[in-house]
């Protein structure tokens, strides 16, 4: 089984085609980087996937399930770091944590033995009792994308997760993901192209709501006749090297 | 479970705010005191009855309650500008989870603010019965009422409209039209008819007459109420569907 299949995804606002006619299918365990300039429809796409936004057409199966028609069971099955860090500002590290894992079902138990996993895994030793509006914008990221794999998902959309992260941070969060690799299905979305050549198994070129190229880094290279991804990007993304 | 784990965390971000310690429960003992020294300075052969304390702790502590809608409405619009909702969208959460989750803990200080509010008077005063006990219950039905107008508010407005809206304009009108800080009988006209037509007057009429030992007498004031909380709610409830399912949390 296919961990996601998209038959002509679309999202419309108005007259306004953010995603045209997405038709993509991933497997489990892999890592598909969506890639695109600003406003190409990657978190759009993210969105609809998640059950964050109904599709104007089209469909997307994760699992088994359909967005469309059986959200509730998809819901159970993802996670995301939204591209727009989010946390309870209120409550510390420990709380967020414990809240996020109980609301996918686990018992408070398991939440608190998470809760001090994700913890380890992305840095915030130390700070458990920290509230998260006291933190800096790049650790309160760190929280948000811990809240996201707290939950152990099955599917894991992390939306641009680096933006505002420190170098060391940075390749930190790399470690995390190379971890989850083969297990977890991820959909990842980032500015930064060494971090699609150093993370994703295939990568999907997004221009104006279109999905223009599809492969591994190797195979866009190829197909541009170009030598850096950064070339093959510019000329896939609708621009001139 | 979901439902009482989300309420738990809005608890904690509503009473880790000093601010709303003060509305909550400061507001209404600092009004007690104040119309109860008017009171005293009212002359007997004035005959007004108005600031006496049997009207005053029923008034006061609707009055309270009010500021409900504002905790709730800054809480629910507060977490859908900070894109906190927008994750807990893509959680298994239900609507419903969500509703009662955000109504759970307002009811729950209610509780507390009320039995203040109603021991304080029994200081200046008020003689404390049986009737005390279903009069807390009473004061926190029609507290619904504001908790349904907050979540409205805060799934339509951002935080600085809901904190005008609920603080300042929600305030202002359940105040004067409930009849708490003016005699209806003696201003009479247009004024008295809204206040019988909106839902505040009888709110306090209610809570009133349980504290007095008439339950029957109360029952038609509380069905206005709750006439006016059940469609309060249905909207709030379409409006926060609505934003759940167009994503823009
Ligand atoms: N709620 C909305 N109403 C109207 N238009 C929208 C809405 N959300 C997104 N759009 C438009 O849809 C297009 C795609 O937006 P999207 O956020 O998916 O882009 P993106 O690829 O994630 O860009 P970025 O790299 O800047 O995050 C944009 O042109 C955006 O203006
Ligand atoms: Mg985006």
């Amino acid at each position: 089984m296919n961990a996601i299949t998209m038959t002509n995804l679309t999202k419309k606002y108005g007259d306004f085609l953010a995603v045209d006619d997405l038709n993509l299918t991933i497997g489990q365990g892999e890592l598909f980087a969506l890639l695109g300039v600003n406003g190409a429809g990657k978190t759009t796409t993210i969105k609809m996937l998640s059950c964050l936004i109904k599709p104007t057409g089209g469909d997307a199966v994760l699992l088994g399930n359909s967005i469309n028609t059986q959200p509730q069971a998809v819901k159970k099955l993802i996670n995301i770091s939204p591209q727009e860090t989010a946390v309870a500002a209120n409550l510390s590290v420990s709380e967020n944590l414990e809240l996020t894992a109980g609301l996918y079902g686990q018992n408070k138990k398991s939440a608190r033995q998470r809760a001090e996993e994700v913890i380890n895994q992305f840095g915030l030793e130390g700070m458990q009792k920290k509230k998260a509006k006291h933190f800096s914008s790049g650790m309160q990221r760190r929280l948000s994308l811990a809240m996201a794999l707290i939950t152990d998902p099955q599917i894991l959309f992390l939306d641009e997760p680096t933006l505002g992260l420190d170098v060391l941070a940075r390749r930190e969060l790399w470690a995390s993901i190379r971890a989850l690799k083969g297990k977890v299905t991820i959909i990842l979305t980032t500015h930064y192209l060494e971090e699609i050549e150093a993370l994703s198994d295939r990568v999907g070129v997004m221009s104006k709501g279109k999905l223009t190229a599809i492969g591994t880094v190797a195979e866009l290279r190829e197909q541009t006749g170009t030598s850096k991804l950064e070339d093959a990007f510019v000329i896939l993304a609708g621009g001139r090297v | 479970m979901r439902i009482l784990l989300f309420a738990k965390r809005n608890t904690k971000e509503v009473l880790r705010d000093p601010i709303n310690f003060f509305f909550g429960l400061g507001f209404p003992l600092v009004l007690l005191v104040l119309l109860s020294i008017i009171n005293a300075s009212i002359p007997p052969e004035a005959n007004n009855p108005m600031f006496t304390i049997e009207n005053l702790a029923p008034g006061l502590a609707m009055f309270g309650t009010v500021f409900m809608a504002l905790f709730a409405g800054m809480l629910l619009s507060k977490d859908r500008t900070t894109s906190f909702l927008m994750r807990l969208f893509t959680s298994p959460m239900t609507p419903k989870d969500f509703i009662i989750g955000y109504t759970l803990p307002m009811l729950a200080l209610v509780l507390p603010q009320a039995t203040i509010t109603f021991l304080a008077a029994g200081i200046w005063g008020l003689e404390i019965t049986a009737n005390l006990l279903p009069a807390i219950i009473v004061t926190t039905i029609t507290s619904l009422l504001f908790i349904g107008l907050g979540l409205l508010a805060g799934s339509l407005m951002n935080d600085k409209a809901v904190g005008g809206l609920c603080g300042a304009v929600l305030t202002n009108v359940a105040g004067w039209l409930s009849g708490v800080f003016i005699p209806l009988d003696l201003i009479g006209g247009v004024f008295k008819k809204l206040a019988n037509i909106l839902p505040f007057y009888h709110s306090v009429q209610g809570i009133k007459t349980v504290l007095g030992g008439n339950i029957s007498d109360s029952l038609p004031h509380l069905l206005i109420v709750m006439a006016y909380t059940v469609a309060v709610f249905l909207l709030a409830v379409i409006a926060f569907r609505r934003k759940m399912s167009g994503g823009k949390a």
